[in-house]
């Protein structure tokens, strides 16, 4: 992970020096600052903040030169979020980037007047940083992760025609997984499916809510929850031992071994973010730009974890997979 | 350090100052180790921001939530008096409990106040800035809580709690009836930290069921910062010492985060908070020997 986000940075500050070299112009900027936090420090989060970096990178502001590049994570406390919040509205930074919903709502409310860019909130009209996704008005717009629900449906159906029940571990007390599973449980009767829930409010009680799951659901699926996420070696364990296909919401957890999922990476959503970060860079109204929801049809499988769950990738599957992880 | 970061700090540490004069009734006034506060901080934010979504009065929603606070430091009580259940066990009962009881109460893990009224609203509209107004006012809201609390301290009644803490056998000797004194204290103590809890939900916007973790670590760092810098026996200044000490504590943090020469990162928070205990602790044990060491010297 650290590694593949490495070399994809290091192949952007090649491409940006490319675009230098060939137009001959500067795209040389005034000094900007951005600054960056999150809630707590994992891969996905981690390459939503490279994913940033690099938008801008590759536009001409070089970290260190005319680019101050700021980040730092609470650690999964939000009164840290909060003192962080204050700490960077009083450096004055160009654009504030709060990733996750705790660490946005405390950003927004530090400061009416910087401009903010969330990322990977996903409802942010209940987290209330925002009533208009349209029109967000004020110094706020941002991007949601929602994930392609109905596309992931879509997935699991394909691969199990016959299976009825999705289980699905959850921390209860992450807001951004609790939209997810409510939203899921909504739309998955129209898929035949039944959804089960397993929750698991720390990453300790990770393994115990995936064996719980056994016997009572045919698969399983992951969905972009922080605290799952980060110990999703435990329910694939799970997934192996009991031949129960385990599904993710996010593309990156197909590489640490879920068998498939539709949709984006965080790096992706990161460089999405960077696209409107730039936008308020080159003096847009933040108020001015809609929210939108991440985009990104990329389908990952993973072979290897499949057999080892039990189930053959369906050939339709394999022939549009844009990645198949070795 | 800006000015903005500055007043950040101190607005933090004036919401955990309410932290940490419950954690000084209950640790040092009731000798109770009571980890309750991590399920009553997030508590009070619960039952504030839900009450206030629902339409009700914020000054009403923030005093449903100091008792709610009250009923979590009862039971906890009731734990230990009741069923000589060992304290510190007793309160990481209630603590675990309380975390369900936050999402049932929430209805999901995060609730939103951004749009809200709030106490704090009718402030805003007078000429200050909102990053101004909020420590103003909860400076204004500490000075009555700590007079308030020095009264009832020296008061016949406070003296029976403190004697309760100090010697529960010599004070049941004097007719005190301890048990009514620690269910008094730590009702009282809980409720300080469900108003920390509330405070915090409307000075930043949003009731997270997450934001009780580690309560009581900064609530104890904040008493022994502030017995460290002011020994003293007076009731009020050992009071002030512990809102001084959590506002110390924050912007310590705060320093130590905005000081690049040091090379620490926000990551390295939970260490920066432990050293900066440890050396509460230490520092005061050191000064003795250094005095005799001058003193030797002089000789």
């Amino acid at each position: 992970m650290a590694f593949i986000s490495k070399a994809a940075r290091g192949m952007s500050v090649l491409g940006a020096a490319a675009v230098c070299l060939s137009t001959g112009i500067a795209l040389a900027q005034d000094d900007v600052t951005v600054a960056v936090t999150a809630i707590v420090e994992h891969p996905a989060l981690d390459a939503a903040r490279d994913g940033v970096l690099d938008v801008l990178t590759e536009n001409g502001y070089t970290e260190g030169e005319n680019l101050t590049f700021i980040y730092q994570s609470a650690q999964g406390n939000p009164a840290t979020a909060a003192q962080i919040a204050r700490q960077f509205v009083g450096q004055n930074p160009s654009v504030l980037v709060p990733i996750s919903t705790p660490s946005a709502q405390a950003m927004a409310s530090a400061t009416q007047d910087v401009p903010i860019v969330f990322t990977a909130v996903t409802d942010p009209v209940g987290a209330q940083l925002i009533s208009d996704p349209d029109a967000p008005g004020g110094n706020i717009t941002g991007l949601s992760d929602m994930s392609p629900l109905a596309d992931h449906l879509d997935l699991m159906r394909e691969f199990m025609p016959d299976a009825t029940r999705i289980g699905v571990p959850y921390n209860p007390g992450e807001a951004n997984a609790v939209t997810l599973v409510t939203t899921l449980s909504e739309m998955a009767p129209e898929w035949g499916f039944d959804v089960v829930e397993a929750a698991a409010p720390r990453s300790a009680d990770v393994l115990g809510a995936a064996q719980s799951l056994v016997g009572q659901a045919d698969l399983i699926y992951v969905p972009t929850d922080n605290t799952i996420v980060s110990a999703l070696e435990a329910v694939l364990s799970v997934g192996q031992d009991s031949d129960m296909p385990v599904f993710s919401g996010d593309t990156d957890s197909v590489e640490r071994g879920a068998v498939a999922t539709v949709g984006f990476d965080y790096y992706q959503i990161g460089r999405q973010t960077g696209d409107i970060v730039l936008r308020i860079l080159n003096g847009e109204d933040p108020g001015s730009i809609p929210v939108t929801i991440a985009s990104g049809s990329d389908l990952f499988v993973n072979p290897a974890s499949a057999e080892a769950m039990g189930i053959e990738i369906p050939q339709a599957v394999m022939d549009r997979a844009t990645t198949i992880v070795e | 350090m800006s000015t903005f970061a500055l007043l950040g700090a101190i607005e933090i540490g004036l919401v955990f100052s309410l932290v940490a004069l419950g954690v000084f009734l209950s640790f040092r006034v009731l000798n109770f180790p009571d980890l309750t506060v991590d399920g009553s901080f997030p508590l009070g934010a619960a039952v504030t921001a839900t009450l206030i979504v629902s339409g009700v009065d914020p000054w009403l929603a923030t005093a449903v939530a100091m008792v709610a606070g009250a009923c979590a430091g009862l039971v906890t009580a009731f734990l230990n008096v009741r069923f000589n259940i060992l304290h510190l066990l007793a309160s990481i009962l209630t603590m675990i409990a309380l975390y369900s009881i936050n999402l049932r109460i929430m209805g999901r893990p995060n609730v939103a106040l951004l749009q809200q009224e709030t106490v704090l609203t009718p402030f805003y509209g007078l000429g200050l800035t909102q990053a101004e107004v909020k420590p103003i006012f909860l400076a204004v809201l500490l000075v009555i809580v700590v007079l308030l609390l020095w009264r009832f301290l020296v008061s016949d009644f406070g003296l029976a709690m403190r004697a309760t803490g100090a010697n529960p056998r010599m004070a049941r000797a004097q007719g005190i009836a301890t048990s009514g004194q620690i269910y008094t204290g730590m009702a009282l103590s809980n409720a300080l930290v469900a108003l920390a809890g509330a405070m915090f939900a409307q000075t930043n916007g949003f009731a997270d069921v997450t934001s009780g973790v580690g309560t009581i670590v900064v609530g104890l760092a904040a008493v022994i910062l502030g017995e460290t810098l002011f020994r003293s026996r007076a009731m009020l200044v050992v009071l002030a010492a512990c809102v001084i000490g959590s506002i110390l504590y924050r912007v310590a943090l705060a320093l130590a985060l905005n000081t690049p020469a040091l090379g620490l990162e926000a990551s390295d928070l939970q260490l920066v908070t432990a050293v900066l205990v440890i050396l509460a602790l230490i520092l005061p044990g050191m000064r003795n020997p250094l005095k005799s060491l001058i003193r030797g010297n002089r000789s």
